[in-house]
């Protein structure tokens, strides 16, 4: 049975919570069963922000944060060098054989500990440009967060981009979202900068896709039936 | 607007058991709101405190779409159970809710209801006791409602608090009963979460509450507010009031006795068990049962089988329930949110001499992390490293 345990980290104003829903109701739509909680303290700029997803092909039962999880997206590169993180190190819990993707167009310095306690987890370490495709892609980097989404999204295979899609329409157009004020706010102001909302949803599917595509060509997507997959271990 | 006007009543065994449902996917605060919705609620008053705060809101806004007859907020946790006691007396359906430091507060009143045979369903959203402050889902506060003579409904997820919320209104107002009814569910991981809820049509309600049939009929022109508050033990020699009160106090924990088949008939048993052949049984209540159900997936995918006990209902408590169903096991383990290990205490002192067999004092977390499935797997396999 396939399950992955992501743990998305980063900085308020990056959509980190709003890039969780898009690519949990991404699976739940392609078919699969998926949760997501959101974890935050004050609502504000630069400010730790957690959400972790589960993904999975039978019933999920678990709550609550992931601990110990199979992926870890890192947002912001201050998560790291900053310590803006509700967990510390970054890759605390990791398990073997994880997968790490970094939003950063070149490789970060890391401590002579984390290097090393990295390699004997034989993590997998991607880094994605994932500001400079938005802005090239949509313009804006506040679709940064959707480039993490697509690469999410082919490391693991799922959901595919037509579910992503469908995702980011019920995300940006869809009645039945409920935001906080401050991801309202940000919505307001993402759409200000597009002439119509079905601009907005197109804009962050080209982000989304030419993420997918980027981890694809380097080659970070998962081979199938991985031997973790098997036998579930910490 | 008019909303419970257009709604029609039907018996709970219809609501229940019977009518149709659909499938939403909500948060457990939104499960608890369509409870509310669906249950012919008179009034309902409360005072905010997150996590509870986002329940109550919503049951505002059920006010003002007329499905309810009052609401207000209360100057404070005392104020508003006290006022919700003044409205159970008259004979109407109360709904009260709080969390944590709020309860703790309330909690002299808490502990008058059954005393005064008020029925009403309290929700409890679980948060961790101060000091230091938090608001995370640490699920201390259910230790002290059991020994209030409440009955205390645990539930595990969005279903569950729907599910008991509803139920909580028949059972609290049966005749032998006539109890208040604590319904708890641990804090955000279930009450800001979504969860998957199948849910009766929202055109359907439960027939008002009956204040004649019940056990301490309620207060109206031909019988007065007296009850022991007019003719208090205290103002009776020492010996009438040791009666007064020994009496007293024995019929509720009676009444909390004569609830068990209504629990069981509404709850489905007050407990469920999972791989009842297992020898080594997980014994859980709350949001803990979810973790130690993937628990028990991933203990299979390694040839390991576990059992699993979720108990529903804390008070009245499964006592021969889980006596039967540990009759197998030879090693148990209590998976629990808070730090007093209140359900080790309870599966201990019903286990004692029962049986021979090993229960582990844990696994625990407080301040209200998450239980790692990984950690539940340590203890129930030692050696087996679920990591």
């Amino acid at each position: 049975m396939r399950r992955h345990n992501i743990r998305m980290a980063g900085v308020g104003g990056q959509g980190v919570v709003t890039a969780s829903h898009v690519l949990s109701n991404g699976v739940i739509l392609g078919g699969g069963e998926s949760t997501v909680v959101p974890f935050f303290g004050s609502e504000k700029r630069m400010a730790p922000v957690e959400s972790y997803v589960r993904i999975a092909d039978g019933r999920l039962y678990e709550i609550g944060e992931i601990i110990y999880p199979d992926f870890i997206a890192i947002f912001h590169s201050q998560v790291i060098t900053h310590g803006k993180s509700y967990t510390m190190p970054f890759y605390s819990g990791l398990k073997e054989d994880a997968d790490i993707l970094i939003n950063s167009p070149h490789p970060l310095k890391l401590g002579a500990d984390e290097e090393r306690e990295l390699e004997e987890r034989r993590a997998r370490v991607h880094y994605l440009p994932a500001v400079q495709l938005a802005l090239q892609h949509a313009g804006r980097d506040v679709a940064t967060n959707m480039a993490m989404v697509g690469a999410v999204a082919a490391i693991l295979g799922l959901p595919d981009l037509d579910s992503l899609e469908k995702a980011v329409r019920a995300r940006f157009l869809g009645k039945d979202f409920v935001a906080s004020g401050g991801t309202a706010s940000l919505d307001r102001a993402a759409e200000k900068g597009f002439a119509h909302k079905a601009e907005l949803v197109e804009k962050n599917m080209e982000v989304i896709r030419a993420a997918h595509a980027y981890a694809i060509q380097h080659g970070w997507v998962h081979p199938p039936h991985r031997k973790r997959d098997a036998v579930c271990t910490r | 607007m008019d909303g419970a006007g257009n709604q029609r009543v039907v018996t709970p065994e219809y609501m229940f058991f019977e009518a149709p449902r659909t499938r939403s996917y909500i948060t457990g605060s939104e499960a608890a709101n369509e409870a509310v919705r669906r249950a012919n609620v008179d009034i309902a008053i409360a005072y905010p405190i997150t996590p509870q705060s986002e329940t109550m809101q919503q049951v505002g806004e059920l006010y003002g779409e007329g499905y309810l007859k009052d609401y207000y907020r209360a100057e404070d946790e005392v104020g508003a159970f006290s006022a919700i006691s003044g409205a159970s007396r008259t004979g109407v359906r109360c709904l009260t809710a709080s969390s944590g430091p709020g309860l703790m507060r309330g909690l002299e009143v808490i502990a008058s209801w059954p005393g005064h045979r008020l029925p009403l369903v309290f929700l409890i959203m679980c948060r961790a006791i101060n000091a230091p402050l938090s608001i995370q889902p640490d699920n201390l506060e259910l230790g002290y409602m059991l020994l209030t003579g409440n009955i205390v409904l645990h539930a595990e997820n969005q279903q569950d608090f729907f599910d008991y919320t509803l139920a909580g209104f028949v059972i609290s107002e049966k005749c032998e009963v006539t109890l208040p009814v604590a319904v708890a569910v641990d804090g955000f991981f279930v009450t800001h979460a979504r969860g998957w809820v199948e849910m009766p049509s929202a055109e359907l309600k439960l027939p008002g509450r009956d204040g004649y049939s019940e056990a301490v009929p309620m207060i109206d022109n031909e019988n007065p507010p007296i009850r022991i508050a007019r003719d208090a033990p205290i103002q009776k020699s020492n010996f009438i009031s040791y009666q007064m009160h020994a009496a007293w106090q024995q019929e509720v924990h009676a009444a909390q006795e004569r609830a068990r088949p209504w629990v069981a008939r509404y709850l489905d048993e007050l407990i469920e068990v999972t791989n009842p052949e297992a020898e080594t049984m997980i014994v859980a209540s709350g949001s803990a049962v979810s973790q130690s159900r993937e628990a028990l997936r991933r203990a299979e995918e390694m040839g390991t089988k576990l059992g699993l006990i979720k108990i529903k209902s804390l008070r009245p408590f499964p006592r021969e329930e889980l006596r039967q169903a540990c009759r197998n096991a030879k090693h148990i383990i209590v998976p629990e949110f808070n730090c007093a290990g209140w359900l080790n205490r309870e599966v201990r002192a019903t286990l004692y001499g029962c049986a021979d067999l090993h229960i582990a004092d844990g696994p625990r977390v407080f301040g209200g992390i998450t239980m790692p499935t990984e950690m539940i797997l340590e203890w129930a396999c030692p050696g087996k490293q679920g990591r």
